[in-house]
């Protein structure tokens, strides 16, 4: 049930009725029932999965939360008799016991995940490796891959890692745990919730409210603006340059790829967030941003700020932190800084976490080798524009008034944007090689005549679709533009008429132009693969 | 303080740390800087900041570090 059929419009539609219709203390049940209704409405077979998980979850944080409990009331009770450092003997020896629960749980949850989404990598590089020796190929299987398997995962992980460090308590009720894991409207494409943040909200009473409920209703129909009229008219135009059919696609092409496949990434992604986030709303619950106007980052580190925010907290939380403060990368450190000297020592644990995290960031994101290069490549322009920032900061002390004006950060914007772009390029082409040698093309294929000798229109789109695509594109600027204080639905939301009259044009824009209807295959939200 | 007032003026010489009051949401430290200052603090003041410790609020001023070095080096 895609956020685009018209099932799933009938199905938000009955719910909403019955959210606000039923008793309110069993709002949440009735959410955990339609969340359930949705998985498996994606797939029968996908339920077993998430049970597993949420089973999982379920027992681990239960079983580190009694561990925890017990802990604090033997301290409590025994705080006269044990001095400091049986004390911190006692709560030492404790979070080791609780570190192995949460190890079972990460190994389990992970474990599942990593056989469905890694097994054919893994083994086809096996098979590859092989052959080069002369074995016969392996017989690679075809593996189910659950809907939202890598978002549900990280959600309920991330959960477990908190009990371990005592910021949250483990949930009692495991229903209200599987409600937490299964959320419907983010089940598929995230944001990535915290349990602090999300638990209190899907738990309250809920009453109705209008201003937010037309706030919500206008970010819904901003989300369906931006998959079905940006991004999927993008995506036309993105299948035939990567197809490359005939091979001419390359030199200006590349780059006009590199452009549309912001555009269709960015209409698609954010569409869909905007969408979640916005039915929440119309329940009454708040979900945590997953982006702040991206593409005008000046820098990649801003950049990843500012783009799938939950995803980046949560591997800077849960990865690149724990890994950098180790007591073993500590000690590296020191002896590094002993045998290697200060510089190098100071660098080494943050190099190893950073390289890490970002390898790990692309495998998260798909099973193959553009994915990992799509991490080490972002993590080595962040390395290096750390190294660079003294010269950076030299710069900005010799020319201040350039470095202070607008021109100076649009261009900062622009080149962090073609960069990011490049770079996700990576996503669109069957494999790194390819990739590596259309960028080329862009120096060696000087081709930019053919654009204005019909190449504009050679790969799917028409003049009209062209004149949708940059009207939609100009319309997305203006929205984020204008809403960079408050966001243009809740000004609208404060006036009835003038909303309805925006849903209307929203809803002609899409009727007219959107990408949909019979015989059209409706396009999977890219990051429901993830 | 001056020990660690030296550490962070190495991170950004041109931000004057005994001042700022909000670290992490003016955006002066970054995860990087987070990181590396860690590594700086357990070399100097002999304390071992867990992960769990890397919050916001214990790395918004000078003085917020500090008295999470010193709460940690009383536990």
């Amino acid at each position: 049930m895609s956020f685009t059929s018209a099932s799933f419009l009938l199905f938000a539609v009955l719910t909403l009725l019955l959210y606000y219709t039923l008793p309110k203390r069993w709002q949440w049940i009735l959410l955990l029932g339609a969340s359930y209704v949705f998985y498996f409405f994606a797939g029968a077979e996908y339920l077993l999965f998430i049970l597993f998980t949420t089973a999982v979850t379920y027992l681990c944080g239960h079983l580190m939360q009694k561990r925890a409990d017990a802990e604090d009331a033997f301290v409590e009770a025994n705080r006269e008799t044990l001095s400091k450092a049986e004390r911190k003997e006692f709560r030492a020896a404790e979070k080791k016991k609780r570190f192995r629960i949460l190890l079972m749980g990460l190994l389990l949850g992970f474990g599942v995940l990593a056989v469905v989404k890694y097994t054919s990598f893994v083994l086809s590089g096996i098979s590859s490796i092989g052959q080069a020796f002369g074995a016969a190929p392996l017989r690679i299987p075809e593996l189910l891959l659950p809907l939202g398997i890598s978002f549900y995962t990280f959600q309920s992980m991330g959960y477990l890692i908190d009990v371990y460090r005592k910021t949250a308590r483990a949930e009692k009720n495991p229903l209200r745990l599987a409600l937490f894991v299964s959320y419907f409207p983010q089940l598929i494409q995230g944001p990535i919730s915290r349990f602090g943040d999300l638990a209190p909200q899907l738990f309250s009473e809920h009453r109705f409210d209008g201003f937010r409920f037309r706030a919500g209703l206008g970010r819904v129909a901003w989300g369906y603006f931006k998959k079905l009229i940006v991004a999927d008219t993008a995506m036309i135009a993105v299948k035939a340059l990567v197809e490359n059919k005939d091979g001419g696609f390359t030199g200006v092409y590349v780059l006009l790829l590199i452009l549309l496949y912001s555009a269709q990434i960015y209409g698609d992604f954010t569409g869909g967030i905007d969408i979640t986030i916005g039915f929440s709303e119309l329940l009454g619950i708040r979900l945590a941003e997953n982006f702040d106007r991206p593409f005008s980052s000046r820098s990649t580190k801003e950049y990843w700020r500012r783009w799938h925010i939950t995803m980046g907290t949560w591997f800077t939380d849960y990865v690149f932190y724990p890994l950098s403060v180790t007591k073993s990368m500590q000690r590296f450190s020191k002896w590094s800084r002993e045998k290697l000297g200060t510089a190098v020592g100071k660098r080494l644990p943050v190099y190893f976490a950073t390289v890490t995290t970002w390898f790990l960031t692309g495998l998260w994101h798909g099973a193959g080798w553009n994915f990992i290069v799509w991490g080490l490549l972002n993590c080595l322009v962040i390395l290096v524009s750390q190294e660079l920032q003294p010269l950076y900061d030299r710069f900005n002390r010799h020319f201040p008034r350039l470095t202070a004006s607008r021109a100076w950060g649009a261009w900062q914007a622009l080149r962090t944007f073609l960069l990011m772009g490049l770079i996700r390029s990576l996503d669109c082409y069957r494999n790194v090689p390819t990739t590596f040698r259309m960028w080329a093309s862009m120096l060696t294929d000087w081709n930019i005549g053919e654009l204005f000798l019909g190449g504009l229109t050679s790969f799917g789109l028409s003049v009209s679709d062209w004149c949708v695509l940059l009207g939609g594109i100009l319309l997305l600027a203006l929205g984020s533009r204008l809403g960079k204080k408050r966001p243009v639905r809740e000004w609208l939301a404060e006036r009835p008429i003038l909303l309805c009259a925006a849903l209307c044009l929203l809803a002609v824009a899409i009727l007219l132009f959107g990408a949909y209807g019979i015989g059209y295959d409706a396009s999977q939200f890219i990051y429901n693969q993830f | 303080m001056e020990q660690l007032l030296e550490i962070l003026k190495q991170l950004h010489p041109d931000v004057d740390f005994a001042l700022e009051e909000d670290l992490i949401g003016d955006g002066i430290l970054d995860s990087l800087d987070i990181v590396t200052l860690i590594t700086e603090i357990n070399c100097t003041f002999d304390v071992s900041i867990p992960a769990e410790e890397i919050i916001p609020e214990n790395f918004a001023s000078a003085d917020a570090i500090l008295a999470l070095i010193e709460r940690l080096d009383e536990e």
